[in-house]
């Protein structure tokens, strides 16, 4: 289909070289032709293009070029060829493409430096943020009757009662892994029944919550980061605010209350389910009689395990919704941003999740809630 | 009873520019029929494009001209009817098959629908990059760089982010990377739409400039009564998922639908209508003046 455009020289009896172009002069043909004339090693006192056929804008400029390092005079050209010479002639521009990147010796000390005072900025923004909270917290408390009860309900529905489901799935198959594995090292020292004691402790004190608000940050914080940064993006928010209504109290609001208020439910859901997921397997395997299982439970499980379960669950549901909502607010510039905060606002919340998980370990061992 | 009319009054139109026009067509677009669930947008559209004409896309909102345009370049695909662009049917072939033709069209979206994390500069590349891999980084920056500016943007565009860009250089952004493959046909979605009267205008004029310099067919939809009168050498006006009439704006005001007539003849209408007759007879008035 693509037919290449060919040269040659003649010379004439005084000694002047033309270069005769030859064929369909378009951007099919642009390439190999280009990279013949730029390996011309000799000199073109004139071009001709009496010879070519069709021709566009690419090879237009291929013409211009040639004539322009060389010096050389175009001759031949029919109308169309003279009215895109002309045209590329009068856009010839020096600009770069692209803006220029600094050497890697600059580049990195730049983006060492940026991040340090991104970090700085974020921690200031970070507060205020906090503070625009509490003051439309406040402001709600004053007047309740602003309180944007449907979008809490609505969002109560997103973050927990869609959840159900998911969640509910992982912690069995959690509670099975753990009790399985439990009891294949327990059995070494014939102590298959702790494996009671191991599923319903863990599942309560640590891994109910714990993978919880995992889920929840994947599924319901990237949720909060990408519709707050969408919206930032359509002028939403800004709508929002010229209309008098403020986007903390009708956007961030519901979302943080709905997780802080989900979080004990669904970690409390999760623990039963991981027990469940246990007591089936120990019935399977260990010939644990499944409702023995569930009564040892009971017995073996302090209330305080319980309780530990309880407490830590608003504090991570209060971080999961703080951070996707901060970052989707942050949204500035453009669609790729938002992809990036999304990424941000899940990372940022689950590594805040397990390293306030492990204060709260030390803490409620250190206060005798072992 | 009505819509019958209307379809006789466009058979008229329509004819009477088929009998003068000996060339041959860019688009062909024949019974097309588009439906989103139960709502039709197009009926058994038929539209004719001249090769190397500036056809003008009018319709009230709603009317398909997106759909149309749309369909046009394959992006949305009939229910029924044919399509034929630069001599390649778009409805019988399969989407791998139209490689070839869709190097030879520019498309530039309402939005400019320019890619975000690219400069000006990179997105006129893309298109080079994807058709054209042989063509050489030097070579290709070369061409990038004079669409920019055949454009009519700035140099110093080139290396600007389209969010960095005004509304009117972003389209004119788009317009360039529409440019990129030197195509033979243009589609232009309400170009001049959201830009102040000074940017529309300049806008009409390189649009004009740009298809007589290149030979451009362009396919152009657009709400601004200005840049019909200014530049489109014909105009259809969608109406009842049809295409009711085609022809040159005086012979688009002989016929009597009503659409038609409120549309030209409504106060905007006729204000562009004065506005183009005066910038005419300035332009005599200069020209005898020297």
């Amino acid at each position: 289909m693509r037919e290449w455009v060919s040269h040659s020289f003649e010379e004439s009896d005084e000694g002047e070289v033309s270069l005769v172009l030859a064929g369909r002069l378009v951007i099919a043909s642009a390439g190999p032709l280009d990279d013949e004339l730029r390996a011309l090693d000799r000199a073109v006192d004139r071009v001709d293009i009496a010879q070519v056929g069709d021709i566009d804008t690419v090879g237009a400029w291929l013409v211009w070029r040639l004539a322009r390092d060389h010096g050389a005079a175009i001759t031949g050209a029919s109308d169309t060829a003279q009215r895109l010479i002309e045209a590329v002639r009068s856009s010839a521009s020096t600009a770069e493409i692209a803006p220029p990147r600094l050497p890697v010796f600059e580049r990195v000390p730049e983006v060492v430096g940026l991040a340090v005072t991104n970090w700085g900025q974020g921690l200031v923004q970070l507060v205020g943020f906090f503070g625009a909270i509490l003051i439309s917290f406040w402001g709600i408390v004053r007047r309740p009757a602003r309180f944007p009860m449907k979008a809490l309900v609505r969002q109560l529905e997103l973050v927990g009662v869609n959840s159900l489901g998911i969640i509910g799935l992982m912690s069995f198959l959690i509670g099975i892994v753990i009790a399985q594995q439990g009891a294949v090292q327990l059995r070494q020292f014939g102590a298959e029944i702790y494996t009671i004691n191991l599923t319903g402790r863990i599942t309560l004190r640590e891994l109910g919550v714990l993978m919880t608000s995992i889920m929840v940050a994947g599924r319901s914080g990237s949720a909060f980061a990408a519709q707050l940064g969408t919206m930032k993006l359509t002028e939403e928010v800004d709508a929002m605010r010229t209309i008098g209504v403020s986007p903390i109290e009708v956007l961030v609001i519901p979302r943080i209350l709905a997780a802080v208020l989900m979080m004990p439910l669904l970690g409390f859901f999760s623990a039963v389910l991981g027990i469940i997921g246990g007591a089936f397997i120990a019935d399977l395997a260990l010939d644990i009689p499944f409702f023995t299982f569930l009564t040892r439970i009971q017995e073996v499980v302090p209330l305080h395990d319980v309780w530990v379960g309880l407490v830590k669950a608003p504090v991570f549901g209060m971080i999961v919704g703080v951070a996707g909502c901060y970052q989707g607010m942050q949204v500035k510039a453009n669609a790729e941003e938002v992809g990036l905060r999304t990424t941000m606002a899940v990372v940022q919340a689950i590594f805040m999740v397990i390293v306030l998980d492990a204060f709260f370990a030390v803490f409620f061992t250190e206060v005798g809630w072992d | 009873m009505a819509a019958d009319l209307h379809t006789d009054e466009a058979m008229d139109v329509s004819l009477m520019g088929e009998e003068r026009f000996a060339g041959d067509y860019a688009i062909v677009v024949d019974g097309l029929t588009n439906r989103f669930g139960d709502q039709t947008v197009h009926e058994n559209l038929s539209l004719k494009v001249r090769r190397g004409e500036i056809l003008g896309v009018v319709g009230g909102s709603g009317t398909g001209k997106s759909v149309l345009m749309r369909s046009i370049i394959g992006l949305q695909h009939p229910a029924e009817g044919h399509i034929e662009v630069l001599g390649h049917s778009m409805t019988d072939v399969d989407p791998d098959a139209q490689i070839g033709v869709r190097s030879r069209w520019g498309v530039l979206f309402q939005g400019g629908a320019l890619f975000s994390t690219l400069t000006v500069g990179e997105n006129v590349e893309v298109p080079l990059r994807q058709f054209y891999p042989e063509i050489r980084d030097e070579l290709r920056h070369e061409i990038a760089r004079y669409k920019v500016r055949l454009s009519g943007l700035p140099e110093e565009a080139t290396s600007k982010y389209p969010s960095e860009l005004s509304g009117g250089m972003r389209k004119r952004a788009g317009l360039a990377r529409a440019l990129a493959l030197d195509p033979e046909l243009m589609f232009l979605d309400e170009p001049t739409a959201g830009l102040d009267p000074i940017a529309a205008a300049a806008f009409d004029r390189t649009t004009r400039v740009l298809a007589d310099t290149l030979g451009l067919t362009v396919f152009l939809i657009t709400h601004d009564l200005d840049t019909l009168y200014e530049i489109c050498d014909r105009v259809a006006v969608l109406a009842d998922g049809q295409v009711i009439a085609v022809g040159s704006i005086p012979e688009l005001l002989a016929t009597d639908h009503p659409w038609i007539q409120e549309y030209f003849n409504g106060p905007r209408g006729r204000a562009a209508k004065a506005s183009h007759e005066r910038a005419k007879t300035m332009d005599t008035a200069g020209k005898s003046g020297n």
